[in-house]
């Protein structure tokens, strides 16, 4: 079997977790909570 | 007894519906685990939805781009692209077959008997065109006068929205009913299509339209959990692609777009050891063994 290679794989895990921190710390996090407590209306078709 | 996998899917949607105090509120649930995305597609004004949808989280952060820059908010979606590449990464399209609500209704729905029928392959490549077009694109591009565009997967085509949101809270505040246009008349007739297509083919809308599925995808040949096909071991019975509930075949090769990791041909089709799955390029003990003889 030819064996695979994850280099590629730990690299892209790096890069996400990077993404995902940055995110939280920029407040994206509350900016998530903001829109979902809220009823979307025209985002489900309704108005 | 239930399948591992169904128990799962079970438990899964339960959780992400879990709010059930919704029929005395009358209205969706506003806590703080909102802030987290769940990993399938479920749709956050769903009134009994505890978590996010990412693809409208996303979505929305598409649409405020422009005035969430002009405020010197520096919100471009990090956070939801981190959350979905991770569990990419991690386990490619799996979540659509353990825990995705609307992928579990799609199965459940196909149980009903008919004649089955098979998607075209082209109309695969549709989920591609929604992702880039419907969740990127349309509302990164096109915005009103403040600079506010809108979530055009969730507002013009999204059936999961219409099923557990839209029917749902028209029911729940009959004042909505006299709102009610022909953008939600249009998403009824999609949403009922599905529905019956379900009936007739295998999980219509992750192959056709599904965007968070084609996120996902895009993982499948890099991800840490990725399927094995032992070529020398297939004998081409295509047993797996028979039973196979997105109409994979997987005798073609392992890790395709729209394998969705539920394992289903591994563990009751393929009797040749022709198929099995490794973690981070290790196979578990009980794989290790040779194919059996037949």
């Amino acid at each position: 079997m030819v064996k695979t290679s994850y280099r590629i794989t730990y690299i892209l895990l790096l890069l996400f977790l990077i993404l995902l921190v940055t995110g939280i710390n920029t407040g994206e996090v509350e900016a998530v909570l903001e829109k979902g407590i809220s009823i979307c209306l025209s985002c489900i078709g309704i108005e | 007894m239930l399948d591992i996998r169904r128990l799962i899917q079970i438990g899964a949607t339960v959780l992400s519906n879990a709010w059930l105090l919704f029929p005395f509120t009358k209205t969706i649930y506003q806590g703080k685990l909102k802030s987290i995305c769940v990993p399938g597609l479920n749709c956050y004004s769903c009134p009994a939805a505890v978590g996010s949808c990412p693809l409208g989280a996303l979505q929305t952060f598409f649409a405020n781009l422009r005035p969430t820059l002009a405020n010197g908010s520096y919100h471009f979606g990090l956070y939801v692209i981190g959350v979905l590449g991770l569990i990419g990464t991690l386990v490619g399209r799996m979540p659509c077959a353990w825990v995705c609500p609307f992928g579990f209704l799609q199965e459940l729905i196909h149980k009903i008997p008919s004649p089955k029928l098979e998607v075209p392959g082209v109309l695969t490549w549709g989920k591609y065109v929604a992702l880039a077009l419907l969740v990127v694109l349309l509302p990164l591009l096109v915005v009103d006068m403040l600079g506010y565009g809108e979530n055009w997967f969730c507002k013009y085509l999204c059936p999961a929205g219409t099923l557990e949101a839209g029917l749902p809270l028209i029911y729940l505040q009959p004042q909505l009913r006299g709102v009610l246009g022909w953008v939600f008349a249009f998403k009824v007739v999609i949403l009922t299509a599905f529905l019956l297509a379900m009936v007739f083919t295998r999980r219509p809308f992750c192959r056709t339209l599904c965007p968070l599925g084609a996120i996902y995808s895009l993982f499948n040949k890099v991800s840490l959990f990725r399927m094995v096909h032992h070529p020398d071991n297939c004998v081409l019975c295509k047993e797996c692609y028979r039973n196979c509930p997105m109409g994979v075949k997987f005798y073609q090769g392992a890790n395709q777009k729209d394998c969705i990791r539920c394992l289903r041909c591994m563990r009751f089709s393929c009797k040749f050891g022709a198929i099995s799955y490794e973690v981070a390029g290790n196979a578990p003990e009980d794989k290790k063994q040779p194919a059996k003889e037949y």
